[in-house]
Order: structure tokens, then sequence, then C-alpha cells
């Protein structure tokens, strides 16, 4: 169920390819492509995100530590070292990243469950803490602007097409890994650790794998998206950030190959609907994370799948 | 640093943890009794907090029974949300994921609902009377306020563990905590053990927030930052540990203390730090060895 064929794989690809690849030809104004483009990035922050809480059961409450860290690399170094340390930046921000998550990944895998959970909170909000309290370094709660990516990439559509060809990549990149032998073995991480450890394979081997490839790509939405809105925050770092990747993969479908994309496009259409960031914009995602965890645990892409399958043995059973 | 000064904080972080503990035994009573993590225990603080403001300010009680309404009032609250939402999620697969989700959302839910009820501006409780000065004792001044709440988590301490292990009910709350269908085949209403437990914990809570809030001052958002503090504290000490608790919020508390006083501005980098060494040497915390993997 998690994992259906092929066949439905292509569907997305299609669809994907199709309206994010040709939104830029028809008439769309920059405010819609950059929106595009939020959609594309925490489409893919949201698939990273699903690597750890949906194919392996970690989850993580501070991704955003990753997020804001590939955010900050670009930013620092187009700040100190001038715009065309953009794409070089992007690259510290993936070996930081890299290199982090082993560290962080090592002391916070020893412990399962409920205390993983809260200690990726802790250190997301201990990286969140020093970025806001440095202020001389890292601007603090200024955040940075001005970060125009260098040379033909700092127009709007070149740049769109730049992200969505990283993005397509990552995506295909997450897509063959849950299909690989390692893919398989974080499924068995999720439903039964013990047997995967009589098995010979290491658990927490796996487990560190899993969190240091994903947060490499959480880090690489985050530098991405410097380049999008031109500036970054201490908020990326919050642990709302956290929190709003969660709410995307569950609305969409935990687990589900490709609903946390969806998710995330549903909540960014949303968010720009409600205006975004209204007075009571936690209220409204509060209420939807309530409601889907209760009511809807599938996602809308799982529900709509078992949905169209009882619907399809209906009408099987019409035909006798 | 001359001793005045070191006896002024460890007073200070005697007190700063005796709330720790209050707010951080009720998270790990409704971890340890129910198998239930509660994100959303450090909003039920902040209600308490607001509630006791609320009862003040409207009909101008007594700041202890304002206390008493606040922990009443997180007490049903609780109970409302393990009763009408929790309750539903119990026994699905990976539970443990959907109810820290669950929780999640009160917290995005309750946050907005005290901001649409008390708005965004700093709401502040005065002492109560009689505890408003403070004692001189040779060169340093301890406010009164202090000392009663370290009096207070005391009593608390001492009552809550021989509730726990020298009455029925205490007795049945640690029976439930070990297996849930043989008390249910006993005859005891699991269920609603649950929902009051968690109820008791909401209440120790909201109990907590009312006690703060002459030293801090009342803001919505606080609810993370306490929770926060407080899964340090259990995870120092090791989840659904009482005495771990209290040992883990005195050490957070002590350091906190110091660190407020000696470089204010990094202070809130040191409690991590703490969690960082307590993982490192010890990481199924100084007293339980629940939650540890055995793979």
């Amino acid at each position: 169920m998690a994992d259906t064929g092929r066949y439905k794989d292509l569907t997305f690809w299609v669809l994907l390819l199709l309206i994010f690849g040709l939104l830029p030809l028809v008439k769309t104004s920059s405010y819609q492509l950059m929106l595009a483009n939020h959609i594309l990035i925490w489409g893919m922050f949201a698939l990273a995100f699903n690597m750890l809480f949906g194919v392996t059961g970690m989850l993580s409450f501070g991704q955003a530590l990753y997020y804001g860290l590939g955010a900050y690399s670009v930013g620092m170094m187009v700040k100190y070292l001038g715009q065309s340390w953009f794409l070089p930046g992007i690259g510290l921000g993936l070996l930081l990243a890299a290199l982090l998550s082993v560290l962080v990944g090592l002391l916070i895998i020893r412990v399962s469950g409920v205390f993983f959970t809260v200690l990726t909170l802790a250190f997301g909000q201990l990286a969140w803490q020093i970025t806001f309290r440095w202020y001389h370094f890292t601007g603090g709660d200024d955040g940075i602007q001005g970060i125009i990516p260098p040379g033909i990439l700092s127009d709007r559509t070149v740049y769109y097409y730049f992200t969505f060809a990283v993005v397509v990549m990552s995506i295909w990149f997450m897509r063959r890994l849950a299909r690989s032998p390692l893919g398989l073995t974080l499924r068995c991480i999720r439903q039964n650790p013990e047997r995967v450890h009589f098995l010979g394979r290491s658990v927490r081997l796996n487990q560190l794998g899993i969190y240091m490839i994903s947060s490499i790509l959480s880090a690489l939405a985050g530098s991405l998206m410097a380049g999008v809105d031109y500036s970054i925050h201490t908020n990326m770092l919050y642990w709302t950030t956290s929190g709003e990747v969660i709410l995307m993969s569950v609305l969409g479908g935990i687990g589900q190959s490709f609903g946390p994309f969806i998710g995330a496009a549903v909540i960014i259409i949303i968010e720009d609907v409600v205006g975004a960031r209204t007075e009571y914009w936690s209220l409204i995602i509060g209420i939807i994370m309530m409601v889907m965890v209760i009511l809807f645990p599938r996602g809308l892409v799982g529900e709509f799948r078992a949905l169209r399958s009882r619907l399809r043995s209906l009408t099987v059973q019409k035909r006798g | 640093m001359d001793p005045s000064f070191i006896i002024a904080q460890l007073i200070s972080g005697l007190t700063m943890a005796t709330l720790l503990f209050l707010v951080a035994s009720g998270l790990t009573l409704i971890f340890g009794v129910g198998n239930v993590f509660n994100f959303a225990h450090g909003s039920f603080y902040m209600l308490g907090a607001y509630l006791a403001y609320q009862t003040v300010s409207s009909w101008h009680t007594n700041f202890w029974v304002a206390t008493f309404a606040a922990a009443l009032g997180a007490g049903i609250l609780g109970m409302m949300a393990e009763f009408l939402f929790l309750r539903r999620i119990y026994g699905r697969s990976e539970e443990g994921g959907f109810q820290i989700l669950l929780t999640y959302s009160f917290i995005l839910v309750i946050d907005d609902l005290v901001k649409l009820v008390w708005g965004t501006e700093y709401k502040s409780l005065l002492r109560p009377a009689g505890f408003s000065g403070s004692v001189h004792v040779g060169g340093l001044t301890i406010p009164t306020y202090n000392l009663a709440i370290i009096a207070i988590g005391l009593i608390v301490v001492v009552l809550a563990w021989l509730i726990l292990s020298r009455t029925r009910p205490g007795r049945i709350a640690r029976a439930t905590a070990i297996d849930r269908e043989m008390m249910n085949a006993m005859g005891v209403n699991v269920p609603f053990t649950m929902t009051l437990v968690f109820g008791i914990a909401t209440a120790l809570g909201g109990f907590a927030g009312a006690l703060a809030a002459p030293l801090r001052s009342v803001t919505p958002g606080a609810g993370i930052e306490v929770i926060i503090d407080s899964l340090i504290v259990v995870v120092i000490g090791g989840m659904g540990n009482f005495w771990g608790a209290w040992l883990g919020a005195l050490i957070l508390g002590e350091v906190n203390a110091f660190a407020v006083a000696l470089v204010p501005e990094w202070a809130s980098v040191f409690s991590y730090l703490v969690m960082v060494l307590t993982l490192i040497f010890k990481p199924e915390g100084l007293f339980a060895a629940r939650g540890v993997r055995k793979v």
C-alpha cells in the first residue's frame, strides 16, 4: 500500500513535468512563478522528511535545522564573499549538513520513539537560539537580505528552471532510494526493528544513513529557497518550520509515495488564499492537523486511493 | 565570587527547579501511567497562567484561590482533550507518532485560542499578599515568594509520592502503567483512569503555570519553551521516573540560574549543553532505563 507500482508513479511524473515544466511558458505573473517555485522546494523538503518519518518511522521535529543551515550557508557566503559565491554556498550547505547530521545523528539515534522526536526538536531549537543570538555574525533577527543568484540565474525564469531541475533530480533520487534494498531495509525498520536486527542488519547504521540523506536534501531545499526569496530569516530555523513540513506530509499522506509533495502544494495554496500568515494561521493548521490525524490518517493521497479501490470493487460486484 | 552571590543563585535556581519539576512531573506521570506523550503539556501550563490571571482580575479573588482555579480549569480542559480527541487514536499502529502529531495540533489550537481570548499583550499577576517582600539573612535578600514556591514544590513531591506508593488509587495507576488489559479484567475502568490521570497531569501543569505567573509575565506561545525545558528535564532524569524528574529539574534549574547570572546572553544554550552531555554519557537518563532501545 505504501509503495504502489511504477504505473502510478508515472502519472505523478507526467503531471509534475507538465504542470511545473510548462508553467513559465503560459502567461504567469512573477508572483505566481514564485509560488510555483515555493511549491517545488517545499514539496522536495516534505518528501525528504517523508523518507525519515513515512519510510523509516523516525519522526523528526527538527528538520528546520538543516533547512536553515542550507539557507544560511548560501546567505552568509553571499553576504561576506559576494554574489558569485552563491553556488559554492549551496555546496557548503550540503557539506555542513552532511557533517552535522552525522554528529547529531550519532547522538540522537541512541534513543527511539518519543525521545528521538524530542531530541531533534531540542537540537533544532539550539541551532535557532545560536543563530538568533549571534547577531554580529548571522545578523540575528534581521536575517540577511539581497541574496541574488549570480549570472543568468538572476533571471527569475532561469532560476525557476534551475530549481525545477534540481528538485526533479532529487525526487527521482528519493524514489530510486525508496525502491532500493536500502529502502526495503528502512521500511522493515519502521515495522519491526528487532527483526531487522535478527537478520543481521544494523538498525542504527541504516537510520543514521537515512537521517543524513534526508538532512542533506533538506539543506538543499533551504539553500534553493534563499535564491527564490532573495532573503533568509531565523524563522527558517524555528521549530514552526519543522512543524509545517510535518503538516504537509501528514496532509498529503505519510508514506504515500508522492503524498507529501501534494500536501505541500495544498498548504502553500491555502496559505496564499487565506492571505499568507493571517493572524490565526496556526489555528487553521492546527485544525487541519487534528482532522487529518483523527479522521484521515492516510492523508489526502492515501484516502483517495482507498476510496478509488473501494469504488472499483463495488463496480466489480455489480457486474457480478 | 562571594558566598552570598552563590547562595542567592542557588535559591533562584531552586525556585526554577521547583516550577520545572511541577511541569515535568505532570508530563512524566501521564507518560509513565498511560504511555501517552503530551507534547502540548506546556500549553496547559500557559493556560494555567492565563486562568489564574483571569480569576484574579475578574473576581478579585485571593491569589491562592486563583491558583487552585487554574489547576482545576487546566485539569478539566485536559480531561476534555483526552476524552474528545486523544482517546480516538489509542491502539492505532504507530500510535506514538500520531500522539505527537495530535498533541502538536493542540499546541497550535490552544496558542491561537489564547490569543483570541486574551490578546497578545503581556499580562502580569501580582505576588500574593504576604509574599511580596523578601527576608534578609545576613547580607542577602531572598524574596519570600520564591521560598513559598520551593515549599509548595516539596509538599507536592511528598504528597504525590505518598499517593502513588501508599494509596489505592496510586496502586491502580501504577498497575495500569504495567498492564492495562489485566487491570481491565480486574474490573478497573481503564479508560476512565486514563482520562483522570491525564486531567491530573494537565492540572499539575496549569498549577505550575499559575505559580510562575508572578515571576514571569504571561504571554501566548510560552507553551513551547516550557515543553522544551521540561523535556530536557525528563531526558536528564529519565522519562516516567518521578525522582529522576526531580533531579533533572534541580540540575537544569541550578545550571540555568548560574548561567543567567554569569553569561546572560547565552544562558539558554546551557540547558541544551546539559542535555547533550547527558546524552553522550548516559543516554537513558540518570535514572530510568525506559525508552532506551534494545537493538
